[in-house]
C-alpha cells in the first residue's frame, strides 16, 4: 500500500560508499589512463549518480511502482489510446533470450530467426489492414504517420506534382496529424465536422484542390463515430489526385470488420501497443508500422524483409526509397509481442475483440447518457465523448470530475479532447472489461453526478484519496524546475 | 465460446444489447457500407495455445545466433554490457510496464518522478542543464536536434561529421529533406573528422555542426576544436554521444555542446535486434522550449507536498498542432526507466569502473591484434577500434560463428575506402581468454 505524501529522490536516498551492481573483473593488466587518452579528455568531476544498496534500489522503485496506475492495476478507459490487457505471454516471449540478445548488424544467417518473426508480421498486418505492402520501422505511431506522408510527398514529387503542399486534416484530429504534416513539410489544412460529427463533406470539397496531398483521417474518428461517408470522401480526395491517409489509432473498433485498404485507403499506420497489446510503459516504446498500396511501395523506407525459398533477406533495393526513419528494423520486442497477441487471438479472436469493444462502448454509452450530455447520439464505434456542460453548470468542471473518480478507484477518461466538444470526457473501455467493471465505473460517474448537486466541494476538492493531492501545474510551467540540485537537500535540512 | 482475454459472456452480452436497444451485435456496425464490409474471417493462421506457441517461438528465436551463444565483438552502435538483475526485476512491475503517459499525476507519480530522476541522471552526465524525458532511440535524437537547430537559427544547413554511424547519417538526412534542411558531409581524416574540410564547410549559413563522441570508428573527436569551428557563425554544437563513455571522458557539455543526444542501449537495456533502445535529448536552458519530447517538472500539491507533473506541454502536438516543435507524443519511458535503474544501480562510481574496462579491454585487444601483425587504426579509442583485413569481413565472419564468435561490423558494407576492416568492440564482459582466442583465430583466417 502505498504511503500518502512525497517519495525521497534517488538522489536523496545516496549515502557514500554504497553500491549496487556486480561488475566482471578486469582480468588482464590495467595500463594507467593518461597512458590512453589525452588529459582534456578525462573527465575531471565524476557525475554525480547515486549511491546505493541494492535492496535500497529495489524499495525505492518499489515504493514509485505502488504510486502508479497500470492497467494491470485497474480500468483505463483512456479514450483513444486502447488501454487493453497486455498478455503475460507476450512479455515472455520478448525476454526470449534468442530474441533479447539478437544484434540488429549481424550477417543475414546469424539473424534467420529475427527476420523470420519480422517476415510473419508483416504478412498478418497486410492482411489485417488490406494492404500490399508493410513497413515495421517507424518507431511510433506518430513516426509512422511522418513516414506515410514522406512516401506520399516523395510519390507526388516522382510524378512531377510539386504543387501537392497540402495535407488536410479533420478538426477532430489527433494533434499529431497536423504536427506530422507540417514536419513532413506540409500545410496543415483543418476541414470541418458537421452536426453529426463527421467530415462535413461540403467543406471537404471546398478545401480540396490539386494542391491537396492527402487527407488524414481516422475511422472510426475521434468521437468513435464511423465516417460512413468514406467513399464519397475516397472519390472526392482521389478525384483531386489526393492520397488518403488512415491514422490506426482506432482500429481497434474494426478489426475483421472493414479494412482500411478496402475503404480505399492508400496508406495506414499503426500503433501495435494499442491495438496489439504492446504494453504501454508509461507512454513508450510503441510502434508504428505503416502499410501500403503497392503504388506506394517503392517508396518504403530501406530495408524491406522478403523470404526467398526457405532464408529470409533484407532488401536494401528499394531504388525510391524514402531513406532510413530509424536504425536498424524499428522496435523488433515490440512487434514480437504484437504477434504472440496475434497468434493468440486468430482470425476469429480479432472479429470478437472489436464486436467487443465496441459492444462494450456502446452499453456504457447508454447508461451514462442523461446524466452527462451526449452530444452525437448515435451508436459509436469503441469510443464516445460525452460532454460535462451539465455538471458546469451546477460548477463542477470536467477536470474536477476526473479528480473526483481517482477518489473511486478509476482512472478518468481522456478529457478535453477532441476539441470540437465542451468539456469532453472521452471513454475506450475495451474489450477486456468484464461487464461488473463496467457497471462499477459507471455507478461512480453516476455518483459524482449526484454529488455535484448535493456536495459540489466534495468534487471541487478532490481527489482526497490519492498519494498526493491536486498539483499546482501552473507554477511547474512557469518555474520550470527539470532536474534534482544538489543544494536542493541542503535547502531543506536548513 | 469467449477468450480468456474477453470477459464478455453471451449472458453479458444478451444483458448489454437490451440496453442498448438492439438484437444483435452486428446492427453496431450498420454504418460501415455494404461494399466494403470485410466478409468471412482473415486469412491468418488460427489461434494457438499458449504452450504451443511459446514452443514455436522458443524454436524460431533459437535461430538466431547471440551474444548469449556466442562470444561478441559486435558493436557499431548496439552493445553487449552488464545488466544488473534488478533491471528486469523493476520494470517487469507491471505498475510500470502496463502504465501510459501519466496524464493524471496524481496516480502517476511513480513514472513522473522516475522521469525527472532519469532527466537529473542525464544532465548529470552530458552537462548540460537539461534533459527530456526520452526520444525514440540516439538516431532519431540526433536528427531532431539538426531540425531544432535550424528553427533556432534559422539557417537551412547542417554540416555533419563522416565519422557518424552510417544509418544515423541517412536517418538525418531523411529528416532533414522533409523541411529542405541541406546536410552536407565533413571526410575523415583517418577514422576521425577532417577538422580542415568541416572548417570549410561550416559558413554563415550553417544551423548546427554535428559530431559523434567517441565516433563511429570508435575514435575521440577533437570536440574542443570542433566547438570553434560549429560556434565560429554562430551555429549550434551538437553531439551525439555514448552516456556509457562519458562517464568517463570529459561531457560535451563542458566543450560547449548546446545539444547532446545518444542511446542509453548501454545502460540496462539489451540488443533486442536493434530496437526499443532510448534516445536522451540534453540542451542548454536557452533551447528549452524548443526541445522536442516531453518534460517533467517538480511542483507541489495544495499541502505543500512536493510533486511531479508533465509540463511545458504548450510547445507539444496536442496543445500546439501544426505549430508544434515536433511530432512526438509518446517516449521511452519504460526502457528510460531501464536506464536510470542501471545507471543508480552502478552509481557514481559503477558507470566509471565499467567505462575504464571497457578502455582497458579495448586497449588490451589492440595492442593483442598488433602483435598479431595486424594493423590497427585510430589513435585514442573508447571500447571499438578498426583492423584491417586481407579477406572480405563478412566471410570471416561465417566463418567465426562456427568457432563461437560474433566478428565485428564489416565497415566495407557503407565505406569504400574501408573495405576489408572490421570494426571492433570491446565491452566490460569480454575476458582475456575470450579476447586472446578472438585474435588468435582471427589471425587463422586471415591467413
Amino acid at each position: 500500500m502505498a504511503k500518502k505524501g512525497s517519495s525521497p529522490l534517488i538522489f536523496e536516498r545516496s549515502i557514500e560508499d554504497r553500491y549496487a551492481y556486480s561488475l566482471p573483473k578486469l582480468d588482464i593488466e590495467k595500463q594507467d589512463l593518461s597512458n590512453l587518452l589525452d588529459d582534456k579528455f578525462i573527465r575531471k568531476e565524476k557525475a554525480e549518480l547515486p549511491e546505493i544498496s541494492e535492496l535500497d534500489l529495489i524499495r525505492h522503485y518499489t515504493e514509485l511502482s505502488n504510486k502508479n496506475w497500470g492497467i494491470d492495476t485497474g480500468f483505463y478507459p483512456l479514450g483513444s489510446c486502447t488501454m487493453k490487457y497486455n498478455p503475460k505471454i507476450n512479455e515472455q516471449v520478448a525476454r526470449l533470450t534468442g530474441f533479447a540478445t539478437s544484434h540488429p548488424l549481424q550477417n543475414e544467417k546469424a539473424i534467420q530467426g529475427s527476420l523470420e518473426i519480422t517476415y510473419r508480421l508483416q504478412e498478418s498486418l497486410k492482411e489485417i489492414t488490406g494492404m500490399d505492402e508493410i513497413s515495421l520501422q517507424s518507431a511510433a505511431g506518430a513516426q509512422g504517420e511522418w513516414t506515410a506522408l514522406i512516401m506520399i510527398k516523395a510519390f507526388h514529387e516522382a510524378n512531377g506534382d510539386h504543387q501537392r503542399t497540402e495535407v488536410i486534416v479533420p478538426d477532430s484530429a489527433h494533434g499529431t496529424n497536423p504536427a506530422s504534416a507540417t514536419v513532413a513539410g506540409f500545410k496543415a489544412v483543418t476541414v470541418k465536422s458537421n452536426e453529426d460529427g463527421t467530415v462535413d463533406i461540403e467543406d471537404l470539397k471546398r478545401v480540396v484542390s490539386d494542391k491537396t496531398a492527402a487527407i488524414m483521417l481516422t475511422n472510426p474518428n475521434t468521437l468513435g463515430l464511423f465516417e460512413k461517408d468514406i467513399l464519397e470522401i475516397r472519390d472526392i480526395v482521389h478525384g483531386a489526385g489526393g492520397k488518403l491517409y488512415y491514422d490506426g489509432a482506432n482500429l481497434n473498433a474494426i478489426m475483421a470488420k472493414v479494412r482500411p485498404g478496402d475503404m480505399g485507403f492508400d496508406a495506414v499506420h499503426l500503433n501495435l501497443h494499442k491495438t496489439f497489446t504492446g504494453p504501454h510503459g508509461g507512454g513508450g516504446p510503441g510502434s508504428g508500422p505503416i502499410g501500403v498500396k503497392a503504388d506506394l511501395a517503392e517508396f518504403l523506407p530501406k530495408p524491406h524483409v522478403k523470404k526467398e525459398g526457405d532464408t529470409f533477406k533484407l532488401d536494401n533495393d528499394i531504388p525510391n526509397s524514402v531513406g532510413r526513419v530509424k536504425p536498424y528494423f524499428g522496435n523488433f520486442a515490440i512487434y514480437l509481442r504484437a504477434y504472440t497477441y496475434i497468434k493468440t487471438m486468430g482470425p476469429e479472436g480479432l472479429k470478437k475483440v472489436s464486436e467487443d469493444a465496441v459492444l462494450n462502448a456502446n452499453y456504457i454509452m447508454r447508461r451514462l447518457e442523461g446524466a452527462y450530455h451526449l452530444p452525437f447520439n448515435q451508436h459509436c464505434k469503441h469510443e464516445f465523448v460525452l460532454s460535462g456542460v451539465n455538471q458546469k453548470k451546477e460548477g463542477a468542471r470536467t477536470l474536477d470530475v476526473a479528480k473526483r473518480l481517482l477518489d473511486y478507484g478509476y482512472h478518468p477518461p481522456t478529457i478535453y479532447f477532441p476539441l470540437n466538444v465542451e468539456e469532453g470526457l472521452m471513454i475506450e473501455p475495451t474489450e477486456t472489461e468484464s461487464k461488473e467493471t463496467l457497471d462499477g465505473f459507471v455507478d461512480a460517474l453516476l455518483n459524482i453526478d449526484k454529488e455535484i448537486k448535493e456536495d459540489l466541494d466534495l468534487v471541487l476538492e478532490a481527489p482526497h484519496n490519492t498519494v498526493i493531492g491536486r498539483l499546482d501545474e501552473t507554477q511547474a510551467a512557469r518555474h520550470p524546475v527539470l532536474r534534482f540540485e544538489r543544494e536542493d537537500i541542503v535547502d531543506e535540512k536548513k | 465460446m469467449s477468450h480468456r482475454y474477453l470477459p464478455v459472456t453471451e449472458k453479458d452480452k444478451q444483458e448489454m444489447l437490451d440496453v442498448i436497444g438492439i438484437k444483435d451485435v452486428n446492427e453496431l456496425f450498420s454504418d460501415i457500407p455494404e461494399e466494403v464490409r470485410f466478409k468471412g474471417d482473415l486469412n491468418i493462421e488460427p489461434a494457438k495455445d499458449e504452450y504451443s506457441l511459446m514452443r514455436e517461438l522458443t524454436r524460431i528465436s533459437n535461430k538466431n545466433i547471440t551474444s548469449a551463444t556466442h562470444s561478441s565483438f559486435l558493436g557499431a552502435g548496439v552493445y553487449d554490457h552488464y545488466i544488473p538483475s534488478v533491471v528486469d526485476s523493476i520494470i517487469s512491475r507491471s505498475e510500470f510496464y502496463t502504465a501510459y503517459t501519466p496524464y493524471q499525476p496524481e496516480v502517476s507519480q511513480g513514472e513522473l518522478q522516475a522521469i525527472f530522476e532519469f532527466q537529473t541522471l542525464i544532465s548529470e552526465l552530458t552537462g548540460l542543464p537539461i534533459a527530456n524525458s526520452s526520444m525514440y532511440d540516439g538516431p532519431t535524437a540526433f536528427a531532431e536536434g539538426a531540425t531544432m537547430a535550424a528553427g533556432a537559427t534559422r539557417k537551412k544547413k547542417v554540416v555533419v561529421s563522416g565519422a557518424v554511424h552510417p544509418q544515423t547519417l541517412e536517418v538525418i538526412k531523411t529528416y532533414t529533406h522533409a523541411q529542405n534542411i541541406e546536410v552536407v558531409v565533413a571526410d575523415l581524416d583517418g577514422t576521425t573528422t577532417d577538422l580542415k574540410h568541416l572548417e570549410e564547410l561550416a559558413d554563415e549559413d550553417t544551423a548546427a555542426v554535428m559530431v559523434q563522441y567517441p565516433n563511429f570508428f570508435g575514435s575521440i573527436e577533437d570536440l574542443e576544436a570542433i566547438e570553434k569551428i560549429a560556434h565560429k557563425h554562430k551555429g549550434l554544437f551538437i553531439v551525439n554521444s555514448n552516456p556509457l563513455a562519458i562517464s568517463l571522458l570529459t561531457p560535451p557539455g563542458e566543450f560547449g555542446a548546446d545539444i547532446v543526444t545518444g542511446d542509453t542501449q548501454v545502460f540496462g537495456i539489451p540488443a533486442q535486434f536493434g530496437g526499443p533502445h532510448c534516445g536522451y535529448f540534453a540542451a542548454t536552458k536557452k533551447l528549452m522550449r524548443r526541445m522536442p519530447g516531453r518534460l517533467v517538472g517538480q511542483t507541489q500539491d495544495d499541502d505543500g507536498n512536493r510533486g511531479f507533473v508533465l509540463t511545458l506541454q504548450a510547445r507539444e502536438q496536442h496543445i500546439r498542432r501544426e505549430k508544434a516543435t515536433s511530432n512526438i507524443c509518446s517516449n521511452q519511458a519504460l526502457n528510460a526507466l531501464a536506464s536510470s535503474i542501471a545507471m543508480s544501480a552502478l552509481g557514481k562510481y559503477g558507470v566509471v569502473e565499467m567505462a575504464e574496462n571497457n578502455i582497458q579491454n579495448a586497449h588490451y585487444a589492440k595492442e593483442a591484434f598488433k602483435s598479431a601483425g595486424f594493423e590497427v587504426l585510430g589513435d585514442m579509442n573508447f571500447n571499438e577500434f578498426v583492423v584491417k583485413l586481407n579477406k572480405d569481413v563478412t566471410e570471416i565472419n561465417d566463418e567465426l560463428y562456427e568457432d563461437g564468435f560474433i566478428g565485428g561490423y564489416d565497415l566495407g558494407l557503407d565505406f569504400d575506402e574501408f573495405k576489408n576492416h572490421m570494426l571492433i568492440a570491446v565491452t566490460e564482459l569480454r575476458s582475456k581468454d575470450e579476447i586472446d582466442a578472438f585474435v588468435e583465430r582471427l589471425g587463422a583466417y586471415n591467413g
